[in-house]
This record gives structure tokens, sequence and C-alpha cells, in this order.
């Protein structure tokens, strides 16, 4: 049978670790070593972990932004639309009468907000995901931290060799 | 009685994913014979129910001028106990309240079925339920939308909102946990726990872009919880009825809701702490800061209370007048006591350390809060309606036989399905409990 299909088919290494400290320190080792296409499996997410890693601000805040201005514009305008379609007098109130109409471009702005911000983590994390993940051990969800380096036979055995010096439990190819 | 810590050290995160899948295990005979009472009451509602549709709304004991009952009072209700779950999800998580790890999720997860539940009440006071796609907003035959000045349609916008929304929070946070699942399992479990978690691997990439959406999810639903109750306050507040018409129901409402909330997350917790022996991770002091939190919402329900006593007297209005001094002293005065006693009066004993770290004392209290609150919405939808201006068209409605049937099976339903979720999903948030403990091979701080 043919082995599964991985994410990233450039050969890496897994390194397991039992412990954040040494997880930290391959990481940091193999950032100095020039090392940029990392990967951890945590069972938390870890502050520590991600200075290190140093990955740039989640875009998935720019999708909230987008949705909730749309859900307002959408709210305000079913509201206006809706009156001016009929334009029937009632209450003796204007036609379109804004202060209520702020509870439907409030509520609609937190609806579509929300769901874009949904959509915009699965479409940033690539979730829902297929395939199975290079290197990810059921470990990972319980009390094991997952490093993965990637790179050509000289840098994986290298990384293998860093991974160790830190401690990990188990260092295996992916 | 106060439960002596059974494991003085914090727990790994091996032991808490020991811990908590455990839950997930096959029921015993007692979980059994639970469904059993709730699937009972379930029967018994929907038989009420039944007779409601095939005879229509005159076996309920609703006549002139009381046309909002039972129904809108139990919709009320429910809507309320869903406030808490998004406030101890969504606001204490902004506030960075360590201690709602431990019992968020199945606040939340109360929120969805509560929210569900007031949703089913919308149904039964329809009468003809069939027509129930006539609540979306939509033109009717002669193209005339419905009035965006109206409260039910505001409310219409808040619930389903609302709904979706702490629905989505609720899955959302369970994906870590599905994954954790899915990993411990084998066979057609791992499959169908392996397609819930949608493929989650605890990447660094996956935690990145997850805790924003998290972040701003509860950002979000912040001012929602907020809203939700101030605009279900609205349907009320909007009518020029004495007793409904006052600008402090917003605020007055909200606190009742987080303050019913806390009640009934107690009632749930103490039964599903001492039945997973849950003690480690539930502890005395979680009880104790939603004790406090239902002895603050009880002070401001509570001075509510006598603001709206106060403000009837001091406005001159004969009408308000009557329709208050009518509450306290009219034919509902079992009604109004029954709530001033379990909101306010009752929840006094919360003063007391003794009383807040007292497991049974604080689960007998949080009933008494489910009962006052029910009876405040009673107070205020039932009294105001049947003592409107005009002495004529005063009246008396206490809910009947089937209209009671009908609540006590929307209780079957709640538990039922409560009972469902917390053997299919982790009743208990595994990541966010880890995220409270030292990380492995690090002995201080948690993973913040």
């Amino acid at each position: 049978m043919a082995s599964p299909p991985t994410v990233d088919t450039t050969p890496g290494v897994v390194g397991v670790f039992g412990s954040l400290d040494g997880a930290l320190l391959a990481l940091r080792e193999l950032k100095a070593k020039g090392y940029e296409n990392l990967t951890v499996y945590s069972p938390v997410p870890n502050h520590d972990l991600e200075d290190v890693l140093a990955a740039p601000e989640s875009p998935v805040r720019m999708f909230t932004l987008v949705g909730g201005l749309t859900g307002c514009a959408i709210g305000f305008f079913y509201a206006i639309a809706t009156s001016l379609d009929w334009a029937l007098v009632v209450g003796g109130k204007p036609i379109v009468s804004l202060p209520p109409y702020i509870i439907l471009g409030f509520e609609c702005t937190i609806l579509f907000g929300a769901l874009a911000t949904v959509a915009g983590m699965f479409l940033n994390a690539r979730l829902p995901k297929l395939r199975r993940s290079a290197g990810y051990d059921p470990r990972f969800s319980n009390d094991k931290i997952g490093v993965v380096a990637f790179g050509g036979p000289a840098q994986v055995a290298a990384a293998e060799q860093i991974m160790q010096a830190a401690g990990a439990e188990e260092v295996k190819g992916v | 009685m106060v439960h002596p810590a059974p494991h003085n050290a914090e727990p790994t995160y091996a032991e808490v994913n020991r811990d908590i899948l455990r839950t997930l295990e096959k029921p015993t005979a007692r979980w059994y014979a639970g469904v059993g009472v709730a699937f009972a009451f379930l029967v018994f509602g929907a038989f009420c129910w039944a007779r409601q549709i095939y005879y229509g709304m005159g076996v309920t004991g609703y006549e002139p001028p009381a046309f909002w009952g039972t129904y809108v009072t139990s919709f009320v209700f429910w809507v309320g106990i869903a406030h808490s779950g998004t406030l101890i999800s969504a606001i204490l998580f902004l506030f960075r309240s360590g201690w709602r790890s431990a019992v968020y999720r199945a606040s939340e997860a109360m929120t969805v079925i509560a929210v569900l539940t007031a949703a089913l009440f919308i149904a039964v006071h329809l009468g003809r339920v069939w027509f129930i796609y006539w609540v979306p907003p939509y033109p009717n035959v002669r193209g005339l939308w419905p009035n965006p000045r109206s409260p039910l349609l505001w409310d219409v916008f808040a619930i389903s909102t609302y709904l979706t929304v702490s629905a989505t929070f609720l899955f959302m946070g369970l994906i870590p946990d599905i994954a954790v699942i899915r990993d411990a399992a084998s066979g057609w479990r791992k499959r169908i726990y392996g397609m819930l978690s949608l493929g989650w691997r605890n990447s660094n990439h996956e935690w990145r872009h997850f805790m924003r959406m998290y972040l701003f999810l509860a950002a979000l639903s912040t001012p929602l919880v907020l809203s939700v109750h101030s605009v279900v306050s609205w349907d009320f507040a909007m009518g020029i009825v004495p007793g409904w018409h006052a600008t402090i129901f917003a605020p007055y409402f909200v606190a009742g809701a987080i303050f019913s909330g806390c009640g009934m997350v107690i009632t749930i917790l103490v039964p599903l702490r001492k039945y997973f022996h849950l003690e480690r991770y539930v502890q005395v002091r979680h009880f104790e800061n939603l004790a406090k939190l239902c002895l603050l919402t009880s002070s401001i329900v509570g001075y509510a209370y006598v603001t709206e006593y106060f403000i009837a007297w001091y406005s001159g209005n004969p009408f308000e007048r009557e329709a208050f001094y009518s509450r306290a002293f009219g034919p509902y005065w079992w009604a109004t006591w029954t709530m001033i006693t379990c909101n306010v009066f009752i929840p006094l004993s919360l003063w007391s350390k003794k009383v807040r770290t007292n497991i049974t004392a604080l689960f007998i209290i949080s009933i008494f809060i489910n009962i006052g609150m029910w009876f405040e919405r009673f107070v205020i939808i039932v009294t105001s309606l049947t003592h409107e201006y005009e002495p004529w068209q005063w009246g008396y409605y206490v809910p009947n036989w089937n209209e009671l049937g009908i609540l006590f099976g929307s209780f079957g339903w709640f538990a039922l399905v409560f009972m469902m979720f917390c053997k299919v999903f982790p009743s208990i948030a595994i990541a966010e409990v880890k995220e409270a403990l030292p990380p492995p091979g690090r002995s201080h701080g948690g993973g913040h």
C-alpha cells in the first residue's frame, strides 16, 4: 500500500519531547541554525513556543472586521430597504427611523462578524484537514510536544542531533 | 458538606486526559435511570403539547386579558438561563479569569440547550405551530415586510444571532478536545470524532489562528450577551402597559438573566461533579466564585425591585402605582413574595463563606434561585396583563395542568439533551484545563 500523502513531502524529522524546556531548547537551536520550516505540535497553545517561532500576527482579525462591517451594512440595509419598500407610517414615526434600526444593525454586525471570524480561522489554519500532517503523533494531544524540522538530508541529520541533544524522548523521520 | 480535595497535587496533562475522557465511557445504570426520568418528563410535555395542537389553545388557561402566560414566561426564563454560559465562556475569558476553565464547557453547553428550549416555547406559544415559518422576516403575500420598529422582530434577530453565535462558540472550543477523543479512540468512534475534529492536529499554525478566532468570538459574544436579554426586555418595556414601560428593564433583565444562569450552572454542576467524580477539577472554589456571582446579581436584581416600586410611587402615575400595589398585595401576592423571597432574601445567605463553600447548601439555594427567577417573569408578565388601565378588563390567570406539563416537559428535554451531550463530548474543557496547569517539564506558570 502506498504511504499516505503528507502535507509537506520534503524529508523531515520529528522530535517527541516530554518537557517544554527541552522543546524550547531544540527550537531555539534550530532557529539559530537557520531552520525556518518548523512545525510544533503541542497539547495547548503556549506563549513561550510562540515567542521562539515568532510567527506574524494572524490575519483572522481582518476577517472579523470585514465580516462585522458587512453585517452592520446588511442590518441597516434590511431595515431601511424594507421600510421604503412599502412606505407605511407606523405610530407617526418617520419611515426610516434610525434609532430602532441600530438594534438590527448591531445584531447583524455580531452575527456576520462571528461567522467571518470562524471562516477566517478555517481558511488560515487550513481546516478541515483531509490529509495526514507530517510527523503528527496522537501523543501530541496528550502530554507530549512535537517539533518537526524539514530540509535536505544533511539538514535533517543535523536537526536530529540537535533534538537528541535537547533531550527528545524519541526522534524519527517523517 | 465540604469535600476535602482528594488529590492535593495538580494533575498532569496525561491525568487530565485520562480523567475527563473517563466521563465518556459506557453509562452506568444510574445514568440510564436519570435519562429515564428526564425522558418521562419529556414524553409528558410532548403529550400536553400534542393535545394543545389537536384541540387548540383552549386547553390552556389563557383567556382575556392574559394571552401571554406560562409560555412567554418560560421563554424568557430559558433565554435568561442561557446567559451565564456566555458570561462564563466569553466575558470571563476576556477578563482572564482562570477559574472559568473548569466550568465553562458545561455552562456553554447549557447555554445552547437553553436557547433551543426557549425556541421551543416560541413554537408552543404560537398555537398554530404549523405556521412557525411566519417567524423569520420575509414579506407577506401582499409584499409587506415585518415592521423593523417592532421589538418582536428585534427578538427574532437577537435570539437567532445568539443561538448561532453561542453554538459556534461551543463547537469551536470543542475542536481541540474532539481531537483528544479521536486520538484516544479506536474503530468507528475514531472515524466519527476524526471527522468532527476537522483534522485538527494541535500544530502551532492552527493554534495561532485558533486563539485569535477565540479571542474575537469572545469579544463579539460579550456585547451580544448583554444585548439579547435587553432586547427580550424591550418586548415588554416598549409596550405602554403599567409595570412594563420602564427604562430600567434592560439592565434589570440582564442582571436577572446572569443570576438565574449562574443558579442553573450550580444546579447542573453539583450532580455532574458527583457522578463523574470530578472533584479534582470542579473544586469548591469554583462553586464559591459562582455563588459570589449569584450574590452580586441578586443584589442588582433586588435593587431593581426596589427602584421599580420607588419609581412607581415617585412618578405619581396612578396606573403605575396601582400595578405595583396590586403586585405586592393584590391577587398575585403569592407569586410576588415567592419571587422576592427566592431572589433577594434566600441569596443573602451567600454573604456567609460557610454557605458559599457548602455544596449541598448551594445546590438547594440554586433551586430556589431557579424557582424565583421563573416567578419573576411570571410576575412581570401576568400581573401587568391582568391589571391594566380599565378595571372592567382586569382578570386572574393561573396556568393549568396542560401548560405546567409543557413547562416540566421542557425541563425533561433540557436535562435529557444535556446528559446526552456529557456522554458524547467532554463536559470539562480538556485543553483549557491543561492551559491553566504548569506545562510538562516546567515547574512554574501555566501556558499563558
